[in-house]
Parts: structure tokens; sequence; C-alpha cells
């Protein structure tokens, strides 16, 4: 199934568009300014609706089916975010109206603000970061300028877990700084003894560490107040990487554990679509002595332009602040979707969320551990890693298994991460799945696991199922066709 | 139980299948003393108070819905055609993820890779990513590709003091720990000093052989245009890259950024189809040339065939990216924009070839309208004074949808009166950003504001005015 590219459809003179007439004079146009062409597809309305109505059928998302894509938090998206966030008392808010216009959109802010700082136990809160790494960035700069505020210069060493996501070694070459590896331990927490040693060979240049908690491998950290009480003994600061605070909501919160910066991603835990790959919103929230570090503006509650008929809401931007991280306010219309999930649960909500994403995962991992090699093997919190290969059909990989599921009508589970598991398969059912749905898949899973034993070329050609065939990633990095050109003559 | 499907059922065999006698015992491994905190939040909603309480607050604004607009400095009031939102609402689209799988993914990396096709063609550029968070964003990612690209050897930016503030803001932001120096905007001295025809000419004397790029915005924060050829020429004499922000809505009408030679052209893609939202989420776009595809950060969506020869699309130059990389990664960007860059690809391919230049020169000639209309009255004033305290010169240089107006009071109080005597939405104070441009303000006309509402702004001007 294939379906031909918007430039394909195109026939000259179309067009999907109705617009009024100029009903002013014409102006001239700028002289040797005005292109001479606009090489844009021609399409009618029709033929625009088939055709992305064909490309959505060749996708798949939660609405779709079970997408346990480990560490993304694929949970439902609730229909009642999207019509909130629509709302044209949103929709059509001009970022620069006068406050007074705009009251409702910042009373959602600062509510939004304070919900976070309660569920994460902070101080402070920005809702500007436009998505997890975007957080890291803000977390990570407002901890490299923490320690120079004090005249605390020579800092320049972030630690960070071998079982991190890339983005935390990223994050810390943007912000100008160096990553010093740590590994994890036989159970899967941060080895202390390493942890120490590197403190010490580091003191005096820590500025802090990076650490998801659950961690990658979905295990919660047996030792955290240890590491945190270590790593503050030497003078760093703790950032949390809130990518799984999915296991956390009302379970615990990162503030009272010893982290000191944290970002949330509202598109993984606070059920906001993940839309293809974004827009995602990492607010970043921060303990008493970073908050005045954060991104502004924030908003607060103007006591003096308040009034018994309530608050007014205004930005204000904070003493020390890094500096704005992105135009504007934030993903605003990710930050409503949110604030509607949140009034929808309460706090007993929340904590149910939680709950029951660990006991998925618990009950997905007890089903298959079995036959599928769990590395790790502790209760988990809301996802767990195994491995897809198989001792006595060594020609069968992770690759494989992710791509036989597709066959049987599910997203597969993240594959090779966390790096430290050979052939991994990272699986994250999330709460919102059904016994059933988990009993499904586990099946599926001993069956491919089966096949790769009977029928191992079932595996290797995997999808069969799918739109297309398996593709050749290889070839499209060596041609490298980035966009469409017309055919020369 | 909101969104969670379990029986209590249900519940007790999975807790028996692992073994456990309650969900309680699951949460062992963390401390006591913080297990099981009680959250202070206010009580959980039914769906239908929620809606009443969220119809509620957005109620309580008022919006560029709710009367005339002419508000723009970076996010702009345009038409966002129905099948836009139509497909935004497809769950096939927006409940899925990065396109990992490509094999199910094929909407998601086709929408893209025609996303990708037309940016290079309003830009004039050879290679676009997949996005940015925002205009802001890409502009400081620019920055690092062009640092990439002089391997690390070059540490000075230069940026037009006419770049959006917020953008500047953020390129500092982001790169406070990477030792550059960013210069150009520094002082109203230079934005004085460069605030006349041919004034960022000025702005190439800050080039020199440790420049990494020179960052100029086109149409500039103050609505103006210009041939950037020259600026291109003197980038490149010394090596450097020329970033050019776009608007990509003026693309539909002037010359492309790449056909004046600009290296990297990014900008806010959000007025194709994203709405204003209160400033976001947006788009950011990021086209360049081929050659330095390598360096830039971001998703990259590349053609290839499957096993059975037929054409398909995947994620490619990941070698590039945060989760291979690590801290060699040339960003850590991950999630990116996608349902929005979906909105701007449909939005393209719906006003197509002819309706992009159609709606930008609706947005022009309405904009060159209410400029001469409000230059004609009495107290205000559409021509810039060549500020620097010498020249006695007035100038009136082309621009595109917006324009500077000298007020005869001060800017909050020609807004407040519009919008409380009018319920016009005014326009943006430049003496926000600019000591020079202290009583001006930058108005905005798009094709959403028909002739009567131009002429309203007028008559409402004329009273301020008097």
């Amino acid at each position: 199934m294939t379906e031909p590219l918007i430039y394909e459809l195109s026939r000259p003179g179309r067009c999907a568009a109705t617009l009024p007439d100029l009903d002013v004079p014409r102006a001239e146009l700028p002289e040797g300014l005005v292109r001479e062409d606009l090489p844009l597809p021609e399409v009618s309305e029709p033929d625009v609706v088939r055709h992305y109505t064909h490309l959505s059928q060749m996708n798949y998302g939660v609405d779709v089916g079970f997408y346990p894509l480990g560490s993304c938090t694929m949970k439902y998206n609730p229909k009642i975010n999207e019509e909130m966030a629509r709302l044209p008392g949103f929709v059509h808010l001009h970022p620069y109206q006068d406050e007074e216009t705009a009251q409702g959109a910042l009373c959602l802010m600062y509510h939004l603000q304070e919900f976070l700082k309660e569920i994460g136990g902070f101080a402070g809160i920005s809702l500007q970061p436009a998505a997890g790494a975007h957080g890291e960035l803000t977390g990570v700069l407002m901890m490299r300028a923490y320690h120079l505020d004090r005249g605390d210069a020579g800092r320049d060493v972030i630690l960070v877990p071998d079982s991190a996501h890339g983005t935390n070694p990223a994050t810390t070459s943007m912000s100008g700084l160096r990553v010093i590896e740590i590994p994890s331990d036989e159970r899967g927490n941060v080895d202390r003894g390493a942890l120490e040693a590197a403190c010490q060979e580091h003191s005096g240049h820590l500025v802090g560490m990076m650490l998801t908690n659950p961690n990658t491998l979905g295990l919660f950290d047996e030792h955290l107040e240890e590491v945190t009480a270590l790593v503050h003994q030497y003078g760093g600061l703790m950032y949390g990487d809130g990518a799984n605070m999915n296991a956390l909501l009302g379970i615990a919160r990162p503030g009272d554990l010893g982290f000191d910066v944290l970002h949330y991603n509202l598109h993984k835990t606070f059920s906001t679509p993940h839309g293809g790959g974004g827009p995602g919103s990492g607010p970043v929230g921060a303990s008493t002595r970073l908050a005045d570090f954060l991104p502004g503006p924030v908003v607060a509650i103007d006591r003096g332009r308040s009034s018994d008929e309530g608050d007014f809401y205004t930005f204000v931007d904070l003493p020390r602040s890094i500096g704005r991280v992105k135009s504007f306010y934030g993903h605003f219309g990710i930050l409503v979707r949110a604030y509607t999930y949140i009034r929808m649960l309460g706090a007993a909500g929340l904590r149910r969320v939680s709950e029951y994403a660990v006991l998925n995962a618990n009950y997905l991992m007890s089903q298959i551990k079995g036959t599928y090699h769990v590395p790790y093997e502790r209760i988990c919190m809301h996802e767990f890693v195994c491995e897809g290969r198989f001792a006595d059909a060594p020609d069968v990989r992770a690759l494989d298994v992710a791509k036989r599921l597709i066959d049987y009508g599910y997203h597969p589970p993240t594959n090779y991460f966390p790096l430290i598991v050979h052939e991994a398969l990272m699986i994250e059912p999330t709460e919102t799945e059904s016994k059933e749905t988990l009993d499904g898949f586990a099946e599926a899973l001993l069956r491919i696991a089966d096949e790769a034993h009977t029928a191992p070329a079932l595996l290797h050609e995997a999808p069969h199922r799918a739109p297309v065939r398996r593709l050749d990633e290889v070839r499209a990095a060596k041609d490298l066709i980035l966009r469409w050109q017309p055919k020369q003559q | 139980m909101p969104y969670i499907p379990h029986s209590d059922g249900d519940r007790k065999t999975m807790l028996a299948a692992i073994g456990v006698r309650s969900v309680e015992e699951l949460f062992e491994d963390i401390p006591a003393h913080a297990r099981f905190p009680e959250l202070n939040l206010p009580p959980a909603l039914s769906e239908m108070e929620v809606r009443w309480e969220l119809e509620m607050l957005a109620g309580a604004d008022f919006t560029t819905a709710d009367g005339p607009c002419f508000l723009g400095a970076g996010a702009y009031h345009h038409f966002v055609p129905a099948v836009v939102d139509a497909f935004l609402r497809r769950g096939e689209f927006y409940t899925a993820y990065t396109p990992y799988q490509p094999e199910i993914s094929q909407g998601t990396l086709q929408a893209i890779f025609e996303y990708q096709t037309m940016i290079c063609a309003l830009t004039g550029m050879e290679a676009s990513n997949a996005s940015h968070y925002d205009g802001a964003t890409a502009t400081a990612e620019a920055v690092i590709t062009a640092i990439n690209v002089h391997r690390l050897k070059r540490r000075k930016v230069v940026v037009s003091p006419f770049v959006h503030p917020e953008y500047r803001a953020v390129v500092r932001t982001y790169t406070q720990g990477m030792g550059l120096t960013v210069v150009g905007d520094e002082n109203s001295e230079w934005a004085r000093g460069t605030d006349r025809p041919g004034r960022l000419m000025r702005l190439t004397e800050l080039l020199d052989r440790d420049t990494a790029c020179l960052i100029v915005q086109y149409p500039d924060f103050l609505g103006r245009i210009e041939d950037l050829g020259s600026l291109a020429e003197a980038a490149h004499a010394v090596g450097a890259l020329l970033v050019v922000v776009a608007d990509p809505i003026a693309l539909g009408l002037l010359k492309p950024p790449g056909q004046f030679g600009a290296d990297v052209v990014v900008g806010d893609g959000q007025g194709m189809g994203a709405g204003l939202n209160f400033g976001g989420p947006y788009l950011g776009f990021f086209a360049t040339r081929m050659e330095h595809v390598r360096r830039m950060a971001g998703r990259l969506v590349g053609q290839t065939v499957d096993a059975e020869g037929q054409r398909g699309f995947v994620l490619t130059l990941s070698t590039r990216e945060q989760h291979i990389r690590r801290e060699k990664a040339t960003s850590n960007i991950c999630t990116n924009q996608g349902l929005v860059a979906l909105a701007a690809a449909i939005y393209m391919a719906t006003l197509g070839r002819c309706g992009m230049r159609r709606v930008a020169e609706l947005c022009y000639h309405k904009a060159h309208y209410a400029r001469q209309r409000i230059g004609a009255i009495n107290g205000f004033s559409v021509v810039e004074d060549a500020d620097d305290g010498r020249t006695p010169v007035r100038y009136i240089r082309p621009f595109f949808k917006e324009f500077i107006v000298r007020c005869p009071r001060p800017v909050k109080e020609v807004n407040d009166y519009l919008l409380n005597e009018w319920e016009i939405i005014g326009g943006y104070d430049l003496g926000r950003d600019y000591a020079h441009l202290q009583g001006h303000m930058l108005l905005c006309v798009t094709e959403m504001n028909p002739r009567e509402e131009i002429d309203m702004l007028v008559e409402a001007l004329e009273e301020v005015a008097s």
C-alpha cells in the first residue's frame, strides 16, 4: 500500500483554499524582492482530504491499539482534553495581549504551576520548556548558574548513569559541561562505589548528577537517598529526569527524595497526546535554592491588583533567571490538556494512575519472564526491560521480535535501549490498558518466542501485515533523498 | 475510575500472578518516610464539571475572535482552513509518537517528507528537518549548527538588533555555557546606528574570521524587508554563515532567502495553521543546504524502499542524534513539533502555489492601505526618523505586513483606549525593547482584517489624536 506524494497529485491551476477578494487599493510591490516562482502543490480540497486520510490509515496510534513503547508512557489521551484546548477563549488569544484580557488563561497557568509544585514537592515551576529534553537543558543550565552565582566557577562535571536516556549526556554537552558516566550495579541501581569514586575524583568540579528514577530499567533505585546525599555532600545538585513520573504520582515526591530540579513530561505522565513526535511540554520544578533561576516569565498573583472579586494574575521574571528558553510562555495548548487531566483525577485519581501503571507492568512481566529473560528481575515500577533473544535461536534479534509484533497488531516496545541490556525490549503498558489487552500481548510474545524456534524466517521477514514491508534504513542514509524533486526530463 | 479499566477481580488476579498481596507491596523500594504523600489538590470533577470550569476560564479572556486584532510581533492572526483541524483530530496522527517503527508510521513519515519538501520550496533551500519547538529555539539551533560547521573554532555570533527580541534572548540562554560572544544588538547605539538605509551593512563591520554566523530577520522585527544579497556576500567573505529568520507567510510573496545566498533559514511556522494559542505550541522550521545537513539538529525523514522495492520513508541520519551519539550529538532535541508540522504541511498543501501568494498579497496590500491611512492622521507618524541625532532625513522603507507608528501619546494609553472604547486589540509597544522607539507601536495587518476593521482602527486613532 502506497500513497502518491502530494506533489504527484498536483495539477496546474487547482487550489483548495478560498480567500476573500482584495477590498483595498493595490500597493506597488517591492522592487527586486518579489519571488518568481512558488513550487508548492496545486490540489483540490477533496484531494487534500483523501490524501491525508490515506496517510492516517498508514499510521498506528494509541487510539488504534496497544502501544507499549517503553519510557514514552503511551497512555490513552482523553477526548475532553482535546475539546478544552480548542475553546475559542484559548485558541484565539494572542500572547502579547494585555494581561487584563487574558486572566482566564493566566489563572489556568497559575493553578497548573501550583498543582505541579504539589505533585513533585517543589518550591517553583516554570511552564516554559517545550519538551523533556528542553526541560533538561533548562535544569542543567540552572544548576550551572547556581554554582556561578555563588562564585563557585570551577564546576563543569555532570554525572550520568550508563542507563540514562541519550538526552542526558547530549544536554550536558550543550550546556558546556563534561559527562562522567556512572555504571549500574548488578541490581540495576547506581553503583555506589563508582559514584563515590567519581565524586572524589571530581571533587570541586561537580555540578551535579542527572538521574532518572525510576530508571530506564523501570527500577526504583534502592539506595536513592544515599545517592542524593553523596552528591550533595560533594556540593553537587540532583537533576531528576521526570520521564518516568508515571510511577510516582501520589506515591513519592521527587522534591522529598532529594532532587533539586526536575522536568515533567506532560505528554507522558499527564495524558497530553504525543502528536506523532510532539508538541510535548516539559515544565521544570525547582527546590527553594534553585527556584530563582527558573526561566521566566512565570505566573504570579499581583496582590495590588487583586480584590474581593478575584485574584489578578500577572507574568513575572525571576531575579536570577537563566533567561527565557523559548518565545512566549510555553506550550499553552498542552498546558490546558494537562490541567484538564489533573482536574478530572484529583489526588486520589493520580495515585491510582501510578498504582495501576505499576500493577500492569509487574503483571505483564510475570506473564512473560519465563520465556524472555529479564536481566534485572525485581519488582519493577511502571515498565520493565527484557531481552529479545533466545539462547537456542541465535539468529533472532530483538528487532525481529519487535517487527513480528506488528503482525499481531501491536506497536512494538522500545528496542535496543537501555544500552546496558543486550537486545533490549523495554515495555511500558501504562495504567489505561485492561488485563485482557495485557493477556493478548503476552500471548503474542509467547507465540513469537515459539516461532523464533520453529519458523524464524517469519520473524526475520516481518512485518508481513503492515502497509509496507521492512524498510531499508541503510539505503536511506546513503542515498539521502530528503525532499521530492520533479523528474529531470 | 476515569481511564482505568480494571475491575476489583482483575486487580486480585493480577496481584496473585505477581505474587504480592497488595498494590502497596509493589512500592517497598521507596523510602518509607516519603511513601504515599497526601497531595493537596482540588477534588476530582466529572467531565461536565471540568467542561464548565474550563469554559468559564476561557470565557474570561477577550480574544482576537472578540474584536479586530492589529497585534503581531511574532505571533500572527492568520486564517486556518477547516481541513487542517479535521486531520489534527485524527487519532491515528495525534496519538502516535515519533515514528521509530517506520512500517506502521508511514502516515507521519510521508507527511513530514512532504513538509520538508514544501519548507524547502518556500525558503529556497535544499534540506529541511522535521521541526524545532519554535522560531526562537530554531534560531538558537542554527547558531549551534554554525559553530559545528566551523568545528568549534569560531566563537562569535553577530545578530541584528532587529531579530525578534525573544529569539535573541533564547540564543543567549542556549549558548551561555558554550563560551561564545553574541554581538551586534547589545546596546541602543548599534540599534540607532543601524536604523537607516543600508543599516544592516553596519552589522557587517562586526564580521571577522572568528564569526561563525550572522543572523538577520526577513521581514525584520519591525516589518521591514530588504535585499539580503550584500549581507550574504559579506558573511561569506569571512567564511561565516548567513542565518535568516523568516516569516513563512511573507515568503508566499517575497524572494526566498535561499536565492540571496542564505545558508540556514529558520523561523516560526505558527502562521501556517497553528493558531495563536496564547503563545504555543508553535512550529520552529529549519532549512539549510545539503552540505550542512550532517551538522543540523533534529529529526530528518528520508526516502527509501521496502523489502519488496516499494517506496517508503524512514527517519534518517540518526547518527547525528542524542539517542545514538549521546554527548557528541548535534543537539539534545528528541520530541519536536510533529503535529504542528503536520498542520503546516496541510496548510501549505491546501493553500498551494496560488493560495500562499494570495494570502501574502492580501496581507501586503491591506497593511499598506492601513499605513497610508494612519500616516494621514494628525499626530501619528509612519515615517521613520533616521534617529542618529544628526541626519534630518526621514525614510519610508519596503515592508510586508507590519509597520511602525509613532504615537502622540504613550503606547499603553493608546492601546487601552482602543480596547476599552472600541474593543480593538492594538499594537505592540516597541519601547519594551528599543530605547529609541519609546512611543512607537508595531501594527500588524493580515488577511483577517477586512477593510471595515482597518477603517475602524483609523477612526479610533483619530479620536486618540484629537
